[in-house]
């Protein structure tokens, strides 16, 4: 079986896999990380959302030997140390989830959103969420806490500058 | 861009440690009407730890209805605490004589446990004032507690939970009957926003779903059964699937037959999901169909298209339907409406990580991880099934990834448990996205033929519902109808309700608001025919079916009450613009529906183009339930309803030919994506019944505002669901 060396959340790992392994199942079943959801596998769902090289993917539709050395970051990665990204502690802070099972795909598509667009139009996240089902009908939630992240973040822009 | 973690959420990374200790709680009876097996002996819903830090156990499942935040938010209001020192923990068991009943469901986890969870507050914060008294030599009469304090009216004196609870634990169990519970303006978390304790998990990804479970020298597991119901297995080429990578072993198993427990496949354990997924493509099954379902959809279409005003089985025959039929003088209306197959689509497909250890001396031992609502009937299933004691059996309850309904039956656990044992491992067994939709239980389909007479005042005087449902094996679907609680039956003299079943064998089960997420379409939709028939105000018209204020059930306050459902009707009708005009292809829909019992009222603004394109631009909601425990989860949950009820009504179906379902994953079976999302106003009245659960209700009368919309902006009536089969696009 060949191997692969991966950098996930900073981190350099081997996996031995088969090469056409998606990515989704390397991360879950293989490096124990299964914060990144399994939902339909055809990528239509976007439970499964990770970056790599920072744009949003669909990690069950990515192969391992795509994505050999190349840097990805899964929901376990967005918070550093103690510090949540902004979206994560606004979506705690607006109760955003309800079963909550799509919600790490929804944040990581959101974050990839606002670092290309900090100042995105309801439009805008409408195109860039449209990929992302939540069954239980989170959207509205979805969308305010994706504005409000963008306020504090251009805040914090601003107050830097 | 991060942020600091708040207090509350580093408050929750902490564990209990130290001298913890449990209240020991007295037996406790539940509200009247409700009888639960098992409930005789129940404590420790409450447990306070050294630093001050009060853990409150949820002992029902959560699976996005948000019970396990509001029912600890009543255990804490009573006792006092503050919710910023609670800790919410999963009970670490089924024991339902410990728990109390521990299943979710019907709406009815918040109305179950409303009292319970009320005695476990007071009960803890009069055992606290007890100790208190002794340690501030102060008469308890003179204490109060709030916000994790003890205080003392009329002094600065206080004390802590933390102090208190050495004392506090060794304090007399209090008389149920002695305890009073606040008033509710003294509440200071009932009806606050309160985020689900669960939420840095979500977000963080490390979330306690039952498909995250992992345990030592895991196997992963899945499970092909015939795609018509009922085949059984005759022979599959298993030495060529224990060749392919991945995979360690495969078995064919012979079930029972029963489609809630084990039906015949094949079984598949290798190193990883995705292998044992790709393994299942390999398969080759020969498969005995002789007894499997010949189901198909559009026979039964063939077989309603046929059917009269009134079936064989008359089950409501109130007044006479017949005399304001045949009254020249009345207009008769007669409608036919269909609604199809759904599938509940949880995103967290169905799983169970399962570890049968086979001991010395016959003595062995199953541990089970599974997302499911129902944990004591699978208790009582597996303690049968497999000859165990409860000694023998290790149940953890995950959250889960939607249910809607359909996390009630065993299959996936069995299917889980037996490849456990043959494997001699712990296995993870989860089903492909297709397996879910392919061995749902689904909500079934159906029509409805009804009709009904108008007098000349624009009165509704009659109204006559033939519903034509399913049945499999002589038994007839529990969600058939006709339901004489429902409106408007519930409120007319002259009603006719009868039913006529055909035989299909697809499962069927509960789906969010069984029954009501189709008769609130069909009722509801035909009775704004009869308001534009007799050319009434819809508004007014409702009012006047609903009579004078009472109970529709005589001294059952969880039946209609027609002044709540007046209230809510107006309210909406308020909120959402009734009566306001609208352009040219705009139009708005009322709809009212009564069930598990909470009144709900919507109001649907809706764009209709020249081309067909429906756009909902604004639901407007008002319900009675009572006291709202969580406003912030109260809204999430019709916010969630209208938006779940739309996707299924604008373009999803299932259907079956052969006895085989024919969609295969979403891009067969569309979803609600953010951009159709309509706006959602919430508003509640919060009367001073006692509060009841809504998962459900904000579901059913969606369809009718909707359809009502959609006449309102074009003249056009739906009669059918979904929206794509009556030529609209959304």
């Amino acid at each position: 079986m060949p191997s692969y060396t991966l950098e996930i959340n900073n981190k350099r790992t081997t996996i031995q896999a088969e090469a056409d392994m998606p990515l989704l199942w390397v991360l879950r079943d293989k490096a124990g990380l299964t914060g990144s959801k399994y939902g339909c596998g055809i990528g239509q769902c976007g439970a499964c959302t990770v970056h790599v090289n920072g744009a949003p993917a669909r990690s069950c539709l990515r192969t391992v030997s795509s994505v050999a050395d190349q840097r990805i970051t899964t929901i376990e990665g967005l918070a550093t140390s103690n510090h949540l990204h902004v979206l994560q502690q606004v979506w705690i802070d607006q109760d955003v989830a309800q079963c909550g099972y799509c919600q790490a795909g929804q944040i990581m598509s959101a974050a990839a959103l606002l670092e290309s667009n900090p100042n995105p139009t309801d439009n805008d996240i409408d195109n860039a969420m449209s990929g992302n089902y939540c069954r239980c009908g989170t959207y509205i939630r979805i969308r305010k806490a994706i504005h409000t992240a963008a306020s504090f973040y251009n805040a914090a822009q601003e107050a830097q500058s | 861009m991060n942020v600091t973690l708040t207090r509350r959420e580093l408050l929750k990374a902490g564990s209990i440690v130290g001298g913890g200790f449990a209240l020991g709680l007295p037996s406790v009876g539940f509200a009247e009407g409700v009888s639960l097996v098992g409930s005789a002996e129940l404590n420790a819903y409450v447990q306070v730890r050294d630093d001050g830090k009060i853990v409150i156990y949820s002992g029902s499942p959560e699976m996005g209805q948000g019970i396990k935040t509001s029912l600890p938010m009543i255990v804490a209001e009573e006792m006092g605490a503050d919710w910023d020192d609670v800790i919410v923990k999963q009970a670490p068991e089924i024991d339902t004589e410990r728990y109390g009943q521990q299943w979710t469901g019907g709406s009815f986890t918040l109305f179950l446990n409303w009292n319970l969870m009320r005695e476990m507050g007071a009960s803890a914060a009069d055992m606290f004032l007890s100790a208190a008294a002794i340690e501030m030599e102060r008469p308890k009469s003179e204490l109060r507690a709030i916000d994790s304090r003890v205080v003392h009216i009329g002094s600065e004196d206080s004390r802590t939970f933390a102090e208190l609870a050495g004392l506090a634990y060794k304090q007399p169990i209090p008389n149920k009957d002695d305890l009073v519970f606040k008033a509710r303006e003294d509440y200071r978390i009932l009806g606050s926003s309160v985020s689900q304790v669960d939420s840095l998990e979500i977000v963080t990804g490390i979330g306690d779903f039952g498909i995250d479970t992992q345990v030592e020298e895991m196997l992963y597991g899945s499970y092909e059964k015939c795609p018509a119901v009922g085949g059984r297995i005759i022979d599959a080429n298993i030495d060529d699937i224990k060749k392919l990578p991945g995979i360690i072993d495969a078995w064919i198993v012979i079930g029972n037959g029963n489609v809630r427990e084990l039906m015949d496949g094949v079984g598949i354990v290798g190193t990883d999901t995705w292998s044992v997924f790709n393994a299942r493509r390999a398969l080759k099954i020969q498969w005995d169909e002789s007894d499997a379902s010949k189901d198909s959809w559009s026979s039964f279409v063939a077989f309603a298209d046929g059917v009269g005003n009134t079936g064989q089985d008359v089950s409501i025959n109130n007044g006479d339907v017949e005399t304001a039929f045949s009254d020249p003088n009345n207009t008769v209306l007669d409608s036919f409406y269909e609604y199809p197959y759904l599938t509940h689509m949880c995103l967290e497909p169905m799983n169970c990580t399962a570890h049968f250890r086979t001991g010395a001396n016959g003595k062995d031992h199953l541990e089970v991880w599974i997302p499911t609502q129902s944990g004591p009937r699978f208790q009582k299933m597996a303690l049968d099934r497999y000859g165990l004691q409860k000694d023998q059996l290790t149940i953890h309850i995950k959250r889960m990834g939607g249910s809607f309904g359909r996390r009630t039956s065993d299959e996936s656990t069995i299917e889980a448990i037996e490849l456990s044992k043959r494997s001699g491992k712990p296995v993870k067994l989860t089903w492909t996205r297709e397996d879910n939709i392919r061995y749902d239980f689904l909500r079934q389909g159906g029509f409805n033929r009804i009709r009904g007479a108008v007098d000349p005042q624009g009165k509704v005087v009659a109204i006559e519902e033939h519903a034509i449902g399913v049945e499999s094996g002589g038994e007839p679907s529990r969600f058939n109808g006709p339901n004489p609680g429902a409106f408007p039956f519930s409120t007319l003299g002259n009603i006719r309700g009868s039913s006529t079943n055909y035989r299909m064998d697809t499962p069927v089960g509960p789906w969010r608001a069984p029954y009501s997420n189709t008769h609130a379409f069909v009722s509801q939709a035909f009775i704004h025919e009869l308001a534009t028939a007799g050319n009434r105000d819809h508004v007014e018209l409702l009012i006047e079916m609903m009579g004078k204020p009472r109970w529709i059930d005589d001294g059952n306050w969880r039946s209609m009450n027609t002044e709540r459902a007046v209230g809510v009707i107006k309210l909406a009708a308020e909120k959402g613009g009734w009566g306001s005009e609208m352009p040219e292809g705009k139009g708005l829909g009322l709809s009212f529906y009564f069930c598990h019992a909470a009144h709900v009222a919507e109001l649907a603004e809706v764009s209709v183009s020249k081309s067909g394109l429906v756009t909902l631009h604004r639901v407007t909601a008002a319900l009675d339930v009572g006291p709202i425990i969580n406003k912030s989860g109260a809204v999430s949950q019709v916010q969630g309803s209208i938006i779940d009820g739309y996707s299924a009504m604008a373009g999803q179906k299932i259907t079956m030919e052969n006895g085989r379902v024919e969609q295969t994953n979403l891009d067969s079976y569309p979803v609600l994506r953010m951009h159709q999302a309509p706006e959602v106003d919430v508003h509640f009245i919060e009367s001073d019944y006692d509060p009841t659960g809504l998962g459900e209700p904000g579901l059913p009368p969606l369809a009718p505002a909707v359809a009502n919309a959609i006449f309102a902006a074009t003249g056009r009536r739906v009669y059918k669901m979904p929206l794509i089969d009556e030529g609209f696009s959304v």
